[in-house]
């Protein structure tokens, strides 16, 4: 039987079990924390940072990721303070600059809901838009599902995409993972037999 | 080397060290070049073949002993050649000056004023290091050896005393009192945290889980930064010494040291010495014949400076991408394939046989309140003595640049020094009287980091370096987290167009607005700091950044589209060396006529600057250009006219 | 790291024969152990000059690591180069004490002199040409190397000089 802790969410009080993070503790409470690069079942990544609530520890303010901080006793957390939201408004038009403002499903609607401006830094980014945040959410879907998974990531930094490995995309038609989790649109339902990632060969070749 | 000797109790070891002293006789003749890699730069192999050439040549290879030792820090004199026993330390030896040498030096005993460093304030050679103004002002705990051992000899090491905290560690001391006197001593990590390192050690010590890993932390990815290249090149067995203590300390059983990999020279010293230290039983199995069995793995770096980050580096060793984990959970408690780990910069590793042997009393007794022990930093940049100085913490910066850097070089004027690498900020000139230690840093809004400190002068951009820096961010960056791949992009993107002469009004406001938010949200450090040059630059230099936007002017002559290059027609001697090297046949003119430049098909590569001899190539930023001077003919200078 | 290279995959033939004895015998050096993926990948590299795909291919299969995840590992890291390099790797220090001491010049110097971008091989197979950052010479600033061999304190003039040492 795991210790059961008590914090304060948004002036609630939360129980929680001990090890569980301040997502998992918020969601079992009924309250909604946004995410982009986080899904039930897999491990949390860490990529999107969208989820950051502002927490108070021994009188030490911080901002952290609650999707990987563990909730403590006596935590004293604010899901949507102005600060909070300044920051989700910034993630999301800095998430635009390279892929677009064409987004569809999730990531339109919490541009919507947080006034973001998709078009403000795209004047910063020579790039045909990618429509993908890199959240990396399909990858992780596919190595759960496939040891050898059929998309990857390459490359670091700017020139971090995903790729596709032809080889190991044989089982892609009747797998259906990577799709339903994108929150830009980019894998999406309706795409055909393989992921609509770049082949390996040309990622290295310089055409993507 | 001779027969080994495998150590199997503390007496051994001290048998063995008498045994090896006894066999070298302090009055021999003996010759150190430096051959770490600033040395192998300046071609030191070369003098070394010199120095056995001649020796053979004049009768004198049983008497004489060449040492091949390692850097001492004032890499811009090397290449450096110390004779003992007189210890007389030569600069910028060349494979010529090697006979003469031998013939005064060794054979007469006399100096070669030529070679010697020149005091410039007294224009009288000095002899010793400890009077060369550079080195006087330096307390070189850590650095000290590397002139005396040659780093591929273990036998030179235990000669110094080496090993000797070990074996106390192992045989007078717990593994509790080791972390106690590590805690008392109150050394900080010197990779950059500043973390207390007695306090990890605990929490490892005390985390569940086994195996325990000790590391080394050897990536030292901060451009301008070189100490941790010359302790672990000059004294490999000091940093491993600190690392076997260290698994006692904690019980772990397993270590790993990770080096870059653009460090070859370092790489091949350490597999060397760990090699030996397992050869003669003071790594390995039952080491000194004690309990404590510890084997020791190099695992080298592949060219990303995020990996150099705790998490991220244990990342690397796991075989996968180096990229940062959350660290929620510190690394202490669940590190290495989520084990406890263990991990410590090679400067701290160096620290801890000095605090164990002389106690932590004595560490304490140097440096400030909360910041003992000595630091090294590397100097380098715009300043007349580039090196390594190892200093007590608590010196001030105008000290270190004025007193020990004797200043800037050609008689430029100090503008800013930039400490911490790219995840520190710079500090202008009102604040060189604080003192340099962990927390006063912190407090300007830079940090210590690795000790790297590059001095900046009049004609550095602050705009162009806040780019420079947010570029070597983009492209070190691991590109994970939104935050920091596209804020960064997007930085560089604006920075790059305030340079051009593009800056719009809002960049400034929309630069720390994204500056803010990588400092608030980030994962790791990269990401987190990346932030600290720009905003310090803002904070220091605001006005240099206004004139670039608004009127599209670089005050430092610095930015290239912000520039124009003028030949001033008084000046030049019609030489036609810039006409020759132009790539872009710019330059108009004669043998006999004064040259111009042609702005139409200028492409302000810089050339003509760099290469006039008579400094006639003048910048100019937001001035109108004079129109050329056709057909005029040159005003020859006399000989020796400046 | 950005990754292209003026040599298209297609155009440059690779000796597969070999390939699997090659990485065989590196994988057994270092017992199997999948943790060594980046000391293996250097390993080969060191030896081949740079790591075409057939190579990465049998290191996955022969290790038994999925091949996106070698993948990741070898366009991850800088030193790693997934296309031919000349036979003469030039790599020039762009750390903050050379850049401050003039290497931005030398790099363009380099790049107009060879007639290639930062990531090229020369037409003819001579050089190729990086950036790296921070050998740790930074009291020499700017400073290269050329095939391992250090050149410090650059001077615009004495670049081509030490170029032509080089065949």
């Amino acid at each position: 039987m795991k210790k059961v802790i008590t914090l304060q969410i948004d002036d609630k009080e939360v129980k929680a079990e001990e090890g569980k993070t301040i997502l998992e503790a918020a969601q079992h409470a009924g309250m909604e924390i946004p995410t982009l690069c986080w899904y039930e079942g897999l491990e949390p990544y860490g990529a999107c940072r969208f989820c950051s609530v502002e927490i108070e520890k021994k009188g030490r303010a911080q901002v952290v990721a609650s999707c990987c901080y563990p909730a403590e006793e006596g935590l004293k957390v604010k899901t949507r303070s102005p600060k909070i939201v300044k920051i989700r408004k910034t993630i999301l038009e800095l998430a635009a600059t390279s892929a677009g403002e064409d987004v569809s499903s999730k990531m339109r609607a919490l541009a919507s809901e947080y006034n973001a401006d998709l078009s403000r830094f795209r004047s910063n980014a020579p790039l045909s838009p990618t429509k993908c945040i890199l959240c990396g959410l399909c990858v992780r879907r596919c190595i759960e599902a496939n040891w050898e998974s059929a998309i990857g990531f390459t490359g670091r930094g700017i020139y971090r995409c995903i790729a596709l490995f032809p080889e190991k995309a044989g089982l892609c038609s009747t797998c259906s993972y990577c799709r339903d989790v994108c929150p830009t649109g980019r894998t999406c339902s309706t795409f055909g037999p393989r992921p609509p990632f770049p082949r390996i060969n040309d990622v290295l070749a310089g055409r993507k | 080397m001779e027969t080994v000797k495998c150590i199997r109790s503390p007496k051994d070891l001290e048998k063995l060290r008498e045994e090896i002293k006894s066999k070298r006789k302090p009055s021999k003749s003996s010759v150190s070049v430096c051959v770490s890699t600033g040395c192998v730069a300046l071609d030191a192999p070369k003098v070394k073949e010199a120095f056995i050439a001649e020796l053979e040549k004049q009768g004198l290879k049983d008497q004489v002993e060449i040492k091949e030792t390692g850097c001492l820090g004032f890499c811009e004199q090397g290449p450096r050649v110390t004779i003992y026993p007189e210890e007389i330390c030569y600069f910028k030896v060349k494979p010529e000056d090697v006979p003469e040498i031998v013939s005064k030096s060794i054979l007469e005993k006399k100096v070669v004023e030529r070679l010697l460093y020149k005091d410039p304030a007294t224009g009288k050679g000095v002899q010793k290091l400890e009077d060369i103004p550079f080195y006087k002002y330096q307390l070189r705990l850590l650095l000290e050896n590397n002139a005396k051992i040659d780093p591929k000899n273990i036998e030179d090491y235990i000669a110094l005393g080496g090993y000797s905290a070990l074996a106390k560690a192992l045989f007078e001391m717990t593994p509790e009192q080791v972390v106690e006197e590590v805690k008392k001593s109150k050394l900080r990590g010197r990779g950059g945290g500043g973390f207390l390192t007695g306090l990890k050690w605990e929490t490892t010590r005390n985390a569940p889980g086994e195996p325990k890993y000790a590391i080394v932390n050897c990536d030292e990815g901060d451009p301008g930064a070189f100490m941790d290249r010359s302790l672990m090149e000059g004294n490999p067995h000091s940093v491993l010494e600190g690392l076997i203590i260290g698994a006692y300390a904690i019980g772990a059983t397993e270590g790993f040291v990770y080096v870059r990999e653009e460090y070859p020279i370092a790489v091949e010293n350490i597999s060397t010495a760990i090699k030996q230290a397992e050869e003669y039983g003071l790594l390995g199995k039952d080491i000194i014949g004690s309990s404590l069995s510890f084997k020791v793995k190099v695992h080298k770096g592949a060219g990303a400076f995020v990996s150099g980050e705790s998490s991220a580096l244990m990342t690397a060793i796991e075989g996968k991408v180096g990229e940062p984990r959350p660290k929620y959970v510190h690394t202490a408690v669940k590190g290495l394939w989520d084990k406890p780990s263990l991990l410590n910069n090679v400067k701290t590793w160096a620290s801890v046989p000095l605090i164990v042997l002389k106690g932590a009393e004595w560490f304490r007794s140097i440096g400030t309140q909360g910041n003992s022990g000595t630091m090294i930093f590397s100097l380098v940049g715009k300043v007349n003595n580039t090196g390594l100085v190892e200093v007590p913490m608590g010196i001030t910066l105008r000290d270190l640049i004025f007193k020990i850097g004797g200043g800037i070089r050609d008689g430029k004027k100090f503008k800013a020094v930039q400490i911490g690498g790219p995840s520190g900020g710079f500090i202008p000139e009102q604040l060189l009287d604080i003192p340099v230690d962990y927390d006063e840093l912190v407090k300007v809004g830079s940090m210590m980091g690795s000790g790297g400190m590059v001095v900046m002068d009049e004609d550095t951009c602050m705009v162009d370096v806040a780019r420079y820096f947010v570029d070597f961010l983009l492209e070190e960056s691991c590109g994970k987290c939104i935050p920091c791949r596209e804020g960064l992009r997007v930085l560089s993107s604006i920075l790059s167009d305030i340079c051009a002469g593009k800056g719009k009004s809002e960049d400034i406001q929309t630069t720390e607005e994204i500056a803010e938010t990588m400092r608030e949200t980030l994962l790791c450090a990269l990401g987190r700091t990346a932030a600290n040059p720009v905003l310090t630059s803002l904070k220091y230099f605001r006005d240099e950044w206004e004139q670039h936007i608004i009127e599209k002017r670089c005050p430092a002559n610095a930015c290239k589209a912000l520039i124009d290059f003028y030949i001033n027609p008084e000046k030049c001697q019609a030489c036609l060396l810039c006409l020759k090297e132009c790539p872009a046949g710019a330059i108009q003119g004669d043998k006999d006529q004064v040259h111009w430049i042609d702005q139409e098909k200028c492409i302000k590569c810089g050339t003509c600057y760099e290469i006039c001899n008579f400094h006639a190539v003048k910048k100019l930023s937001g001035e109108p250009i004079p129109p050329p001077p056709e057909g005029m003919k040159p005003i020859r200078k006399l000989k020796g006219e400046n | 790291m950005e990754l292209k290279s003026k040599f298209s995959l297609k155009e440059q033939p690779v000796k597969l024969r070999g390939i699997a004895g090659i990485v065989n015998k590196t994988i057994e050096d270092y017992q199997h152990d999948k943790s060594m993926l980046i000391q293996i990948l250097l390993r080969l590299q060191k030896n081949f000059g740079w790591l075409p795909m057939e190579m990465l291919l049998e290191v996955s299969k022969q290790l038994g690591i999925p091949i996106n995840q070698v993948y990741q590992v070898a366009t991850f890291y800088k030193v790693f180069s997934l296309s031919p390099r000349g036979r003469h790797l030039i790599r020039v220090c762009t750390g903050t004490s050379c850049k401050v001491r003039g290497a931005p010049t030398i790099l363009e110097k380099l790049q107009s002199f060879l007639g290639i971008d930062t990531g090229e091989v020369t037409a003819d197979g001579r050089f190729s040409l990086e950036t790296v950052n921070c050998v740790g010479g930074c009291a020499l600033g700017p400073m290269m190397t050329i095939d391992g061999e250090y050149y410090g304190n650059l001077k615009l003039l004495t670049v081509k000089r030490i170029l032509s040492k080089y065949t």
